[in-house]
């Protein structure tokens, strides 16, 4: 296999990872702590937006991103030749 | 029948359990003691994983934590799942490639030095053991109060328990057993969480019922409890109070801790491939959440329940009479707990009636004041009696007591296995097999961790039963240390081709030296009383607390690791070779053949 199908490869996975941790950050300290006040508009059982990412809504979007990451690695491994 | 008896069928039987599978799942090779013989499905891995990770701390402690902070505690909800997506993107997949058994052997063999390994060996041996002590006070504690024996025979019992599924089986015994146990914790937690939650909002999933309406009253659950609590002059529930910085950088530290932590990471070994790993990184989120999602309606849900037992008639009306505590039958478990010193109250003013309200708030003063209170009668509510009292407090069915007894030790016992066999691992196959003896044979290196795992557990068993005063704030310790020295290092050695042995060394000295300084300034030299200059409550620059410094401390040491690396000399190409192979999955399941 070639350098360049091998970088291609390892590109194409810090892409995903980039976009990730950029979700990760912002449900967690975005809209969690940081933005919270921006969120304080829209009410969800007693409380606002940003206090139910800070207490759920954050771990579901963990576990969104971590599955979505391994289905897209798995198949990147696939399309690449690189998957066993 | 009698509630001790229910405990004691309770616990028994899981122990039961544990040994049977004990017995079922010996190790015979190095590759199964370390790694489990790699054969581990990732579903399996990820609830054994979910069971070693969740400890004393979140099964006992984290719905407390909550209940009497509300929203800035939120952190540890984050932190603690969080770093749950830096392992599954940053490090499990490329760790399970290297396909060797301990993360320092990574260390060690990416930055082509021993010293290197040294260092990562001292933080994981350093961290490992500050974070079992926890574990086995806690597993004392759960005895002492469910089983009526001392602590020190409760300790006694646990230890044998790990010592027989531990060393005879190694990963592949404390696999198996993490999955029985998970099982078990899992239950425990959730069933009273259930139970209350129907009697609360009449919604059967407590994590949906928290943003449900309280059935009594009509309103959103959250808004009652909102209410009743600042009638009362404590802090809002829902309310952001804490500074917003340390806010961000302690959830950032516990995440970037999280995933720094050996005893987790090894656990990703044990999969057959790559993509396993991945996706066993998944399974494990989804299983820590399981109880991650509910232990915030645990905890709003028991400050509710316990602040109305103590206003039966609303906070404007008469507080719950003394006659009352001690002869109803709802206010039984407050009798219990006072009798292990966790929980008391006393009426300071002597109208014989018990007033619970928060007398540091000056309104609230002037309010009691008026009312002829003379300060806040529960004098003493430990937050970690919260869990284990719930069931009780919610009028339970027994037999949910003595489930919550077996899931608090399934939480506390399944943790410390991992813990030692991250210890024990170190032990035989970095320091022996790697530094003094590396000719040992496959069956004496196999013995040799075995001993170390007995060494281990009574070095542990001796720490939980003559716990040092500093036990509580070693957490912030292993954190701190998994933060700012291991992550960075491993997540350098997977993703640069420049970071060389003398940067990663310099890195990790610099983030462990500045990161222990630093909260040595703050709770005192080796957490010896009294030698601190500085207070979490009014840190140095009046800004970061030593708790929420790991994250800082691993910047340190990625700022470190860039610049020395960049004046020495460039990485050796066979280190590049072998960056470049971990960073492509075929050939992990071949290389587990090599061992």
């Amino acid at each position: 296999m070639s350098d360049d199908k091998d970088n291609a490869y390892w590109s194409a996975n810090l892409r995903i990872i980039a976009w990730s941790l950029v979700i990760w950050a912002l449900v967690s300290f975005g809209f969690g702590i940081l933005l919270r006040p921006l969120l304080s508009g829209i009410a969800v059982g007693g409380t606002d937006l940003g206090f139910w990412f800070a207490q759920q809504g954050s771990i579901l979007v963990f576990l969104a991103l971590i599955f979505n990451y391994a289905w897209r690695m798995n198949k990147l491994d696939h399309e690449h030749g690189v998957d066993e | 029948m009698d509630q001790f008896v229910i405990n004691l069928l309770f616990v028994g039987a899981s122990f039961a359990l544990y040994i049977g599978i004990a017995i079922w799942a010996r190790a015979g090779s190095t590759s199964e003691f370390y790694a489990a013989g790699r054969g581990v499905h990732p579903v399996t891995n990820g609830m054994a994983t979910a069971a070693d990770w969740m400890s004393a701390a979140s099964f006992i402690s984290m719905a407390g934590l909550i209940a009497f902070v509300g929203y800035d505690n939120s952190t540890f909800l984050m932190g603690w799942t969080g770093g749950y997506v830096l392992l599954a993107l940053l490090l499990a997949p490329y760790l399970r490639k290297f396909g060797k058994f301990t993360v320092s052997e990574f260390i060690g063999d990416r930055f082509y030095s021993s010293t290197a390994r040294l260092v990562a060996v001292i933080c994981l041996i350093v961290a490992s053991t500050t974070y079992v002590i926890g574990q086995m006070t806690g597993v004392g504690v759960a005895f002492g109060r469910f089983l009526e024996v001392s602590n020190t025979a409760g300790l006694l019992i646990g230890a044998c328990v790990v010592f027989a599924y531990a060393v005879f089986g190694g990963m592949k015994g404390v696999t198996y057993t993490q999955v029985a146990q998970y099982c078990v914790l899992i239950l425990a937690y959730t069933i009273p969480a259930v139970f209350i939650s129907l009697q609360l909002t009449g919604n059967p999933i407590p994590g949906l019922g928290l943003f449900g309406d309280h059935a009594a009253s009509g309103e959103p659950l959250l808004a009652k409890l909102d209410q009743i609590v600042t009638e009362l002059g404590f802090a809002e529930y829902t309310a952001h109070n804490a500074d917003t910085l340390n806010m961000v950088l302690f959830t950032l530290s516990l995440m970037i801790g999280t995933a720094g932590l050996p005893h987790v990471i090894m656990r990703f070994f044990t999969v057959p491939k790559v993509a396993d790993a991945r996706w066993s990184a998944g399974w494990t989120l989804v299983f820590i959440a399981l109880l991650y999602l509910t232990a915030p309606a645990v905890g709003g849900m028991a400050r509710l329940n316990i602040t109305e037992m103590f206003w039966p008639n609303g906070t404007q009306e008469a507080a719950v009479s003394v006659e009352t505590i001690e002869n109803d039958a709802d206010y039984n478990w407050m009798l219990t707990w006072q009798k292990t010193g966790l929980l008391d109250w006393e009426d300071k003013n002597g109208d014989s009636l018990i007033q619970y309200y928060n007398d540091k708030n000056p309104e609230m003063q002037e309010k009691a004041a008026e009312a002829g209170w003379t300060g806040n009668e529960l004098t003493k509510f430990n937050r970690d009696i919260l869990v284990l009292a719930n069931p009780e407090i919610a009028n339970l069915p027994s037999w949910v007591i003595g489930l919550v007894a077996a899931g608090g030790l399934a939480a506390a016992l399944s943790t410390a296995a991992g813990l030692l066999l991250a210890i024990s691992s170190a032990v035989s196959h970095d320091l022996i097999k790697g530094q003094l003896n590396p000719r040992i044979s496959e069956k004496g290196e196999l013995l040799s961790a075995r001993i170390a795992m007995a060494v281990a557990i009574v070095v542990a068993t001796y720490l939980g039963l003559n716990p040092p005063g500093f036990a509580a704030q070693t957490v912030a310790l292993a954190f701190g240390l998994a933060a700012a020295s291991i992550f960075p290092a491993l997540m350098m050695g997977i993703f640069s081709k420049k970071i060389n042995n003398h940067g990663a060394v310099a890195g990790m000295l610099a983030g462990l030296l500045v990161t222990l300084l630093y909260i040595f300034l703050h709770k005192g030299w080796f957490f010896i009383p009294g030698t601190n200059s500085f207070s979490d409550a009014d840190p140095l620059l009046g800004t970061i607390k030593s708790t929420s410094f790991g994250a800082i401390g691993a910047a340190i040491n990625f700022a470190v690791a860039y610049v020395v690396s960049n004046m020495t000399k460039p990485l050796p190409k066979e280190i590049i070779e072998l960056v470049e192979s971990v960073r492509i999955p075929r050939g992990a399941g071949a290389a587990q053949d090599g061992h």
